[in-house]
């Protein structure tokens, strides 16, 4: 049952982005290039999973367990770090760069783009590293 | 600024955008998880027992996604134009920087700002104007 509504989950979710246009890096950037030719469609992407998430997450908190059972498995941390701020700055020039971040990638992947190859390799590559600078003592950029 | 009319899709992208929203409502709420695909993903790369096959389940449906949308729509062209060199480099930020920052579009921008988290409003700010300034510095600056 759980992995079912995964697999769902994850299909929805893929869907979700084909249609808002998120699985295209041409629209991804077209919505980060401010000063050029602007394509404002991404905010309605954001707009519409955040009304909908607003109402989801509302209900989550007063919840102890999630409703097929198990933990109800929300962050905690709440202070904003350095390893936040330069994380998502290195992301978001990955992000620039390309026009992919991790989920639309999977969806071109699955499309079958040897772009989508390249990247998610690529990307596989970065997450493994940051998991092995991570627990590799005197590198600088352990937890914390 | 002037806006790209011929690409500006307001109405297929709100749609969207509320089925992405169904996907992270219904992991929360029946799973208890919170939908980041970063997070998901990192879990396969440093695999521990007892924790994959969720995380593949999942990645199963995303991969499924686009065979499945052709079923009953014409799929349009994605507009891909960065060449290999570029696709390297791209994904090692992605990557590095998902996992370093904790998250990505899905997990700080879609369901971090619906818990209204300051940290998720901090990243999702912090990789909003990077990537505009990315782009503004490859388009406009080096083109």
């Amino acid at each position: 049952m759980h992995r079912f509504v995964e697999f769902l989950v994850g299909l929805l979710f893929g869907l979700g982005l084909i249609l808002s246009g998120m699985s295209d890096p041409g629209k991804v950037i077209g919505f980060l290039d401010l000063t050029g030719t602007w394509d404002p469609s991404l905010a309605f992407v954001m707009a519409g999973a955040i009304a909908v998430g607003l109402f989801a997450f509302a209900a989550a908190r007063r919840r102890a367990s999630a409703l097929l059972g198990g933990a109800m498995r929300l962050p905690t941390q709440r202070e904003v770090d350095r390893r936040l701020v330069i994380g998502s700055l290195v992301f978001g020039v990955g992000w620039g760069l390309a026009g992919f971040c991790p989920g639309p990638v999977l969806v071109a992947l699955g499309a079958g783009y040897w772009q989508a190859v390249v990247f998610t390799i690529a990307m596989l590559v970065g997450l493994a590293l940051q998991g092995w600078m991570a627990s590799t003592p005197g590198l600088g950029v352990a937890e914390g | 600024m002037t806006l790209d009319w011929t690409h500006f899709t307001p109405w297929a992208s709100l749609a969207g955008g509320v089925l992405i929203g169904l996907a992270a409502a219904l992991f929360i709420l029946l799973n208890g998880r919170v939908l980041g695909v970063s997070g998901i993903v990192s879990g396969l790369v440093r695999a521990q027992r007892g924790d994959l096959a969720w995380r593949l389940a999942f990645v199963a449906g995303l991969l499924l996604a686009p065979t499945v949308w052709a079923l009953f729509v014409q799929p349009r062209e994605p507009r891909i134009e960065a060449g290999p060199a570029l696709l390297v480099v791209a994904g090692l930020l992605v990557g590095w920087g998902s996992g370093y920052g904790s998250g990505c579009t899905s997990g700080h921008g879609v369901c971090g700002l619906s818990r209204l988290s300051p940290r998720a409003l901090a990243a999702t700010l912090v990789f909003m104007s990077a990537g505009v300034a990315t782009v503004f510095v490859v388009r406009h600056l080096l083109a």
